[in-house]
């Protein structure tokens, strides 16, 4: 018990069976049966949304009391309308000098107050459909609700992203996962797909690749002022997913100057040319949303997970990475589980592990700086 | 209300309260010791409300069980309930409990002015211990469909519409209420529940609201304007109304509640609604004026109370983790930066920031990151105060008699009622001032972004125990009393700053301290001086301010007051208010150092990590 601890840890994984729940934001119509088997491009599920509410105030166009707006509608509650059809018409005098307002908006009269004399236009109704976004068998089906898709794939969460569901097939941009991606690395030949890097990469490649028309980017860091220059503001609040960049972009370990952890380039790697489905929602709150990296499998590969560990349990010989300087994005081995708290260079008092680095350094690192790599 | 059991305040030896937060719950237990009341032990444990356990009981049976094996007390029973009443040996008389957990009370309002009805809305809703998502108003400045589209975008607990004095406006009341009910808002929980809505506007205009929302889909509850006159507010009904709706609606939705809420004797409190009543008890009780700050790491919540008048303020987006980076940027850079004294990469900090924003727990390891959150905690705080500042006014839009000298100083009436010089007491919680690995940094950050005026006691929440207090506030205010001044607080000491504008290495003020401490000296212009007094000292402290300086009697006028210690100590501050920093960042730095010296502020550690 003494030697072990819960820590979060982001899921890089070769192999997992892996379910999408595909909803309706209201109820509709599901396209799909069970047993289905879908493409990401796939819609399969479609309604309409109803529309834009349009408030007129009629009273205030007409001059007149809204109590006195009931009786000069020329459309009635529930009537369609176009736009620049007349809506209403005062009496006028003596049946002249008659005021007409026409519509502004197209759509249904909802309401027509009498205490306002304000009338609702509900604009036409607005459709929305929702893609299988990964490729897979649909599992279930709620009736007008949405569906299930379940696939075996290789799985990869990133820590942050921007730009929401895609998708394309994995293209290398970068040789080595230290490598920063420059717009030299990106190619015409990346149109549709969902390019791979290494480490930083620029404000200048995530452009380019924009501009051939990448699906997406991935690679292991951004600095936070390209990121900036991207977006065309600061971002203050981790909650993304709805930005209209025309790409997303997908950073797995952070912010900075910092690789792809190995392994995660390396199973990316293995995947080039395979679809892969991609989405940089991240939601930093209580419920955490990480961006995601699906890349849907032929068949589940005949070995297994090559983990022993349980999950989350932080145990001598484990990989983990420090998230936190001095030693941000280094990955090592935990070497010690020291029980008792230590007092850091800041002076607070914390529980605390030892990792060795590669090179054999170790060094003594709050359990609240390190994340798990779990495999 | 909600029906409470009656309890004979007498026969209550016992105390067990929890506060169900986000992610952990906190027990503590209250016993009657040697005539009085005092909090003798804690529990926590994970917050149970979200799958797989969803059922907010285990968390509260857990973390009750913890204090239980603490104290050599059976607090709950085989069949999983909390045992009451009290026995010598196991038990408590009565059980109470907040609530915060699943993001809390969030609240959409709506008012005809956004100055008057809407801001008066905008309390109640934030007296009731809420987050308001979006205040909506006539005029606003946004088009009809776009108030429209942000309502269908909100997923509030329930709207509070209010606007129009009694006998005043209803069609612009109507008209709000029109922009409303075709929106739809979905409720944040469960499909099938109607949204609630509260109406608390001009009485005349209930019957045509009420038409409005006929339809189906509302829930809609009228209770007494919150305004009825423009020079007085009303804003109790609405806050009774919010605390019933969170109970019987909002909080039956989460999971395992409809339980707890079997198990309480009295109503559950949402966590910040209980913050403010007990800082409003003590501020009653004692006759001082208090302000509270919590910052999180989402949010900063600010309450003051000057002259009895309550206010509370959330600032959404203002905190140390999730929202650190949108400090950052509404501060700007160089302002946090000034905080601290030594040069930083700004490339570098900047993805700093980013990585804890996305990376929120962890801690800083070395002193340079440390004062660097502790600069932006500043900042934060800073930013917070002044939000509340500017919400916590006198009416707006009352009618106000003036004299000629008037004239030259006219304002359009809602001029804050925050009043440093007589604020008497500030009390801090939240983990970057709470957790500070010295209260001298917790002392600093206060006075650095409170900029408190003449004599001011500082303090901490020892453990986050204000939320529990103000529930038991409602039920035995004397114990809560007791409790908040014997075991809640930490004293910091207290803090003598001058107001002015000091003459840089000339006399600011004389002091004279006599009592437990006895010293007499002077503070120069731009200096902070740290004088040792313990948790027990007291003295009467004689103030002597120069020309144009003012310690609270008035620009050059003695004070004399009494002024006690704390785990910092007397720390008497000539830098003159408001705070300037200088321009030249090198200066800056050198200045900061200074200050941070003479504190004693980042005292080297002796037992740092070896690495």
């Amino acid at each position: 018990m003494m030697a072990k601890a819960y820590t979060p840890g982001l899921l890089v994984t070769r192999h997992k069976t892996h379910r999408v729940m595909r909803r309706l934001p209201i109820s509709g119509d599901v396209k799909v049966s069970l047993g289905d088997v879908v493409t990401a491009d796939n819609i399969v599920a479609e309604t309409a949304l109803p529309g834009d509410v349009n408030p007129v105030n009629l009273s205030n166009q007409m001059s007149l009391p809204p109590k006195d707006v009931v009786d000069c509608m020329l459309k009635k509650e529930g009537d369609p309308i176009t736009k620049d059809e007349p809506l209403a018409q005062t009496k006028g005098l003596f049946g002249m000098f008659k005021t007409t307002v026409n519509s502004r908006y197209a759509g249904t009269v909802e309401t027509v107050s009498p205490v306002t004399g304000q009338v609702i236009i509900r604009g036409a109704p607005l459709p929305v459909q929702v893609r299988a976004y990964m490729g897979g068998t649909v599992v279930s089906v709620r009736e007008g609700e949405g569906c299930e898709i379940e696939a075996e794939v290789a799985y990869v969460q990133g820590i942050f992203g921007v730009g929401g569901e895609t998708n394309g097939h994995i293209m290398m941009a970068c040789e080595a996962h230290d490598q920063e991606v420059t717009a030299g690395l990106i190619t015409d030949d990346m149109r549709g797909a969902v390019v791979i890097g290494g480490a930083r990469m620029t404000a200048e490649s995530i452009e380019k690749a924009r501009n051939v028309g990448a699906a997406g980017i991935i690679s292991g860091g951004i600095d936070d002022q390209d990121l900036k220059n991207i977006l065309g503001y600061d971002l203050g609040v981790a909650i993304t997913g709805r930005e209209e960049l025309g790409i997303t972009v997908i950073v797995t370990e952070g912010f900075g100057e910092i690789g792809m952890a190995e392994r995660t380039f390396e199973m990316l790697q293995n995947h080039v040319g395979d679809q892969a489905s991609v989405n940089g929602a991240t939601q930093i709150r209580a419920g955490v949303m990480r961006p995601e990296i699906i890349i849907p499998l032929a068949s589940a590969p005949a070995d297994q997970a090559d983990q022993d560990f349980e999950e989350g349990q932080l145990e001598i010989g484990r990989t983990l990475r420090v998230i936190r300087d001095p030693w941000f994005g280094m990955i090592g081995e935990v070497s010690g589980l020291p029980a008792e708290p230590a007092v850091l260079g800041s002076g607070s008092k914390a529980r605390v592990l030892e990792v060795k680095f590669p090179s054999g350094e170790t060094a003594i690192v709050p359990r609240a700086n390190v994340e798990l790599i779990e495999e | 209300m909600s029906d409470t059991p009656a309890i004979d305040p007498e026969q209550i030896k016992v105390i067990l309260a929890t506060d169900c937060g986000s992610t952990t719950t906190k027990a503590i237990l209250i016993q009657y010791v040697d005539g009085a009341y005092r909090q003798t032990h804690r529990g926590e444990a994970p917050t149970t409300v979200e799958k797989p356990f969803a059922d907010v009981t285990m968390g509260v049976v857990n973390s009750v069980t913890e204090i239980g094996e603490l104290a050599g007390r059976r607090l709950v029973g085989d069949d999983g309930r909390i045992i009451s009443p009290a026995t010598e040996t196991e038990g408590c008389d009565i059980y109470i409990s907040t609530s915060s957990a699943g993001g809390g009370l969030q609240m959409m309002v709506a008012g005809v002015i956004a100055e008057m009805t809407a801001a008066s809305a905008k309390r109640a809703a934030l007296g009731a211990g809420s987050i308001v998502m979006d205040v909506i108003a006539a005029n606003d400045g946004r088009r009809p469909h776009d108030q429209i589209q942000r309502i269908r975008d909100l997923r509030p607990d329930m709207i509070l519409i209010s606007g129009g004095t009694d006998g005043g406006t209803t069609d612009k009341v109507v008209q709000i209420a029109e922009l409303v009910a075709p929106a739809k808002p979905q409720p944040r929980f469960g499909s099938d529940y109607s949204m609630p809505i509260i109406y608390a506007g001009n009485q005349d205009a209930r019957d045509a609201v009420s038409n409005v929302f006929d339809e189906g889909g509302f829930d809609l509850q009228i209770v007494d304007n919150l305004r009825p006159v423009l020079e007085r507010e009303n804003l109790g009904p609405a806050r009774d109304k919010i605390h019933d709706i969170f109970l019987e609606h909002v909080m039956a939705q989460a999971p395992g509640y409809d339980k707890l809420m079997g198990w309480t004797g009295a109503p559950i409190m949402p966590t910040p609604g209980a913050v403010g009543d007990i800082l409003q008890t003590v501020a009653r009780l004692q006759g001082i004026n208090v302000v509270g700050v919590d910052i999180g790491g989402a949010t900063t919540d600010v309450f003051s109370v000057f002259d009895e008048t309550f206010n509370r303020t959330v600032s959404a987006n203002l905190g140390m983790s999730y929202s650190i980076s949108n400090v950052c940027a509404e501060a700007t850079m160089p302002n946090v930066l000034r905080w601290v004294p030594f040069d930083m990469d700004e490339r570098e900090l900047r993805n700093h920031v980013k990585n804890k924003m996305i990376r929120p727990t962890t801690i800083p390891q070395t002193r340079e990151a440390l004062m660097f959150e502790q600069a932006v905690a500043r900042e934060a705080l800073r930013l917070a105060y002044k939000q509340h500042k500017e919400f916590a006014t006198t009416l707006k839009g009352v009618q106000q008699q003036r004299t000629v000298g008037d004239t030259f100083s006219q304002e359009t009436g809602g001029m804050t009622i925050v009043n440093n010089m007589k604020l008497d007491l500030l009390v801090a919680s939240g983990g970057v001032l709470s957790h500070a690995p010295r209260m001298h940094q917790t002392a600093m950050m206060l006075i650095d972004a409170f900029e408190p005026e003449g004599v001011t006691m500082l303090a901490k929440d020892s453990i986050f125990m204000m939320p529990h207090l103000g529930v038991l506030a409602s039920v035995l205010p004397k114990a809560a009393e007791q409790v908040f001044d014997r075991d809640c607080l930490v004293y910091l000491g207290t803090c003598v700053c001058a107001a002015g504008t000091p003459k840089p290495g000339k006399t600011c003020f004389k002091y004279e301290l006599s009592g437990s401490v006895n010293e007499s000296g002077e503070i120069a212009g731009g200096e902070l001086k740290l004088i040792d007094m313990g948790m027990d000292d007291r003295a009467t402290i004689a103030l002597t301010p120069a020309r144009g300086i003012d310690l609270g009697a008035g620009p050059g006028k003695k004070v004399e007051q009494e002024v006690r210690g704390g785990t910092v100590g007397l720390i008497l501050d000539g830098r003159g208010r408001s705070l300037s920093l200088p321009e030249d960042r090198a200066t800056c730095q050198k200045t900061v150092q200074g200050w941070l010296d003479s504190l004693d502020v980042y005292a080297q550690e002796k037992e740092a990590v070896a690495v």
